[in-house]
């Protein structure tokens, strides 16, 4: 029964998307008032509906509900709860409708939190939503139904992917999908805009918090994701170059532009088209990526040419959407009204070399993705492109971009001089330099590239130092306390810079100085890396709610002091008898202990393999560190007080409002 | 029992730190090969994993690899030979660095010639919008501008 009314939500959800996305466009065009304001309580409706199927569906999840096919196929009884609940997102069905949920939530947030916006703007954002909206709960309803009953229904569930039985199930997939998804909104500003022909800097006010918490987002999402892998699926890497990964590392350099573009266009009303287009962009690679993820493309292409049901469906979807909102860019993108003007050297031009740059490398992932999955459909044979490729073409994209940021975040609007910069600069560079010049020896080992990454990292951090206390040293000329003045965009755009530079201190040192050893211990044997000595103790079994474990005890000792023990496990599931390898991590701040079991060998020893890993966690720490500046630049003051602004002044106005439609509804 | 298992087990441990307490044995017991290993792995992909390389990877799959270069390095064959060797048994498929030949060169090729490209157009875009004249404002724009900065103004003393 509930499975039903999880069915037949999606099924109104789908009639209220629709709804959704041809009245109020159509009233929007031709200024039909009634029509308009159908947007914000379809929209809502549209978002309980969904939430009524995905809350069904998590239902079926927890009572084990094993008439229901998708769950038989992804649950089983021993499965601990929180798993149950993760693997409603565990597989493809059910991460379509996590993607819908997000969607029609995004919406729902878009219609409660846009009260200023004028009618007929808000319309077309929500109808443009709509009409996303309505092209997935279609591809859901016809080749993705989670809801389809298994008769008769199967004694036990075939349990979930025991690589996915981990909190990072939990937590990963929904965060990412808020960002990937969240830039639906700036798309259908972008759309909106362009249909209604008023692309402004009030559009750009607009469109930026929203994108900022997409981009928030997704960077935690991603950063989440980096870790999950790191601790779970193999042995200490944290970014593999996998297409999964790229899939969603595409969408954030993408909207990584964006936030810089409409920057500009916020204040400079300069590159309006620059930044109507990267929104198409961002949210465009996001359809791509779920179409990557989605269709099987990735796992075998002939795989995919055999059932391709699911795949063209989305492949139709990205190219209706892509093409349509390309085309209608062609038409209605402005001519005229270029914005400020600014000089060659400006933080405008810095800020257009950024895009230019951050797509390029877009467009790098995007060419080493794709271009296997070509040679394979066309013919010509089998080839991986992974990590080895990228590090070769994606350095030398990024290294001008990191050495521009500490220039760019310093340039005046308008027109800079280079001379005034340099003088200003050159001490931050130098700094930067004897530093990255020194750290390397203080590591042990001086090696270029640790050097090269160190300078980039130290020069993000001074140049931030040096812009920070210029403000500080202007306001006190002029008698205020020194911070005044900081507006948390500033700040969070601050932050977030640091936090590339946490980032690449963490690969530079991790890349540079990592230790690994592959050894052979018996019991009581005993190695040493980087300072710390390990001795193995033994194995003993143990149990897990649905697995049995061996677990290994390896004491740490640094000078001659017990530090503590670590348990690596090697996990077998009792549903998938899939053995799994479960590392044991002593994190800290400047490096990570990692230990991991192998096989058991001749006599009682295993197989251990033990790495040091210094400063890996600046890695994930700068990528909050990022995200908190996003946070922080989007809960800005002026957002807040636009929106403020907002709800005090035309109260009365939207009291007549109601007051009218209560009157329409009884005449 | 899991309890006096690991009783058992850690005396055992403290008799054989005792008895046997020694500094393990690497894997790899020629410290030259395992430093070209550790190199050649992290190229190697794992055909049975998600994305990972030989080197990153625990699964079976990899680990018959590395047995399997353990011992084509062991009786002296260079790297360049052990990736051919690779390659013949399973395809450019298993190299994560795909070799430079002619179909794969816009690969390699494009990401430069898009920086370059993007550069190019930068140049462009940048040095025409500097020869733009100031777009200059009518009357009536400059009269708009003051009513807004005035409401600004007065919305700002009220708040």
């Amino acid at each position: 029964m509930i499975p039903e009314i999880g069915h037949f939500s999606l099924i109104l959800a789908l009639a209220m998307a629709m709804v959704q996305a041809v009245v109020p466009l159509i009233g929007a065009a031709k200024g039909n008032e009634n029509w308009m304001r159908m947007a914000r309580p379809v929209a809502q409706g549209q978002f309980l509906f969904v939430a009524t199927a995905f809350a069904c569906l998590t239902y079926a999840f927890i009572t084990s509900d094993f008439s229901v096919l998708y769950v038989a196929e992804h649950s089983n009884t021993e499965l601990p709860l929180q798993y149950r609940v993760g693997a409603v997102w565990g597989g493809h069905e059910g991460s379509m409708l996590l993607w819908v949920l997000m969607l029609t939530g995004w919406t729902m947030a878009v219609s409660v939190l846009s009260r200023k916006l004028a009618d007929d703007l808000i319309a077309r954002v929500i109808g443009v939503l709509g009409l996303v909206s309505t092209g997935f709960l279609f591809f859901i309803l016809l080749t993705s139904n989670p809801f389809i009953r298994l008769m008769p229904a199967a004694l036990e569930g075939r349990d979930l992917n025991p690589l996915l039985q981990d909190p990072g199930l939990v937590f990963h997939p929904p965060m990412l999908y808020m960002g990937y998804v969240g830039f639906s909104v700036a798309f259908a500003f972008a759309i909106a805009a362009l249909l209604g022909g008023r692309l402004d800097a009030a559009w750009a006010r607009w469109s930026r918090p929203w994108t900022l918490v997409a981009w928030m987002f997704l960077t935690m999402g991603i950063a989440m994701g980096s870790i999950w892998a790191y601790y779970e699926l193999g042995w200490g890497g944290w970014w593999f170059w996998d297409p999964v990964e790229n899939a969603s590392f595409m969408p954030w350099l993408a909207g990584t532009a964006l936030i810089h573009s409409l920057a500009v266009t916020e204040k400079r009303g300069s590159f309006k088209n620059w930044t109507v287009l990267l929104a198409i962009i961002a949210f465009s690679l996001s359809l791509l990526g779920t179409f990557l993820v989605r269709s099987g493309v990735l796992t075998s292409v002939h795989a995919f040419a055999t059932d391709p049901t699911r795949g063209v469906f989305i492949l139709i979807l990205l190219v209706i959407v892509t093409g349509g909102s390309m085309a209608l860019y062609a038409w209605r993108a402005p001519k005229v009204g270029l914005g400020g003007r600014f000089a060659l050297v400006s933080r405008e031009s810095f800020l257009l070399a950024n895009n230019v740059l951050l797509l390029v490398a877009a467009a790098t992932v995007l060419l080493g993705t794709l271009y296997p999955l070509i040679i394979d459909a066309l013919g010509m044979g089998k080839i991986s492109v992974g990590p080895p490729y990228f590090s070769v073409v994606f350095v030398p994209v990024m290294t001008p971009l990191v050495f521009l940021m500490g220039v760019g975040a310093m340039a005046r609007w308008k027109e800079a001089s280079l001379p005034d910069l340099a003088v200003r600069l050159r001490w931050a560079f130098a700094v930067a330099l004897i530093s990255a010049v020194i750290v390397p020896f203080l590591m042990g080992e001086w090696y270029p590239l640790v050097s090269m990454g160190l300078l980039l990292s130290f020069w993000v951090f001074a140049t931030i130092f040096v812009g920070v206390r210029r403000r500080v040293r202007r306001n006190q000329e002029i008698g205020r306390p020194g911070f005044s003045g900081m507006t948390r965009s500033y700040v969070g755009m601050q932050l977030a810079h640091a936090g590339v530079g946490a980032f690449i201190v963490g690969v530079t040192l991790v890349n540079g100085y990592q230790v690994e050893k592959d050894v052979r211990m018996n019991v009581g044997d005993t190695t040493e890396v980087a300072g710390y000595t390990f001795r193995f103790d033994g194995v003993a079994q143990t149990k897990g709610p649905n697995y049995t474990a061996t677990q290994g005890y390896i004491q740490v000792i640094k000078d001659g002091a017990d530090l503590m023990v670590l348990h690596p496990q090697k996990r077998n599931y009792n549903v998938q008898t899939m053995p799994m390898t479960e590392a044991a991590i002593d994190t800290g701040l400047t490096r990570d202990l990692y230990a991991s079991l192998g096989e058991p060998v001749s006599g009682g020893a295993w197989s251990v393999r033990i790495y040091y890993k210094p400063f890996i966690d600046w890695i994930w720490g700068g990528c909050f560190i990022m995200a908190l500046g996003g946070g922080l630049a989007m809960s800005d003051r002026r957002y807040r007080l636009a929106s403020r602004r907002k709800a005090e002044k035309p109260s009365g106005a939207t009291h007549a409002a109601g007051a009218l439609a209560t009157e329409g509804g009884r005449a | 029992m899991r309890r006096f298992l690991f009783v058992l087990i850690a005396a055992w441990a403290v008799c054989g730190t005792v008895a046997v307490a020694k500094e393990a044995a690497p894997m790899i017991r020629d410290p030259e090969i395992a430093g070209r290993m550790a190199h050649l792995t992290q190229k190697l992909r794992c055909l049975v994993c998600q994305g990972q390389s030989v080197a990153d990877s625990g699964s079976d799959f990899s680990n018959d690899i590395r047995r399997e270069v353990e011992k084509l390095m062991e009786e002296g064959k260079s790297d360049q030979e052990v990736i051919g060797f690779l390659v013949q048994r399973y395809g450019d498929f298993i190299l994560f660095e795909p070799p430079v030949k002619s179909t794969t060169a816009p690969l390699w090729i494009g990401p430069f010639v898009l920086m370059a490209l993007g550069g190019a157009v930068l140049v462009i875009v940048l040095a025409k919008r500097a020869k733009r004249p100031v777009e200059e404002l009518s009357p009536e724009q400059v009269a708009a501008a003051e009513r807004l900065l005035n409401d600004l103004e007065k919305e700002g003393k009220d708040s």
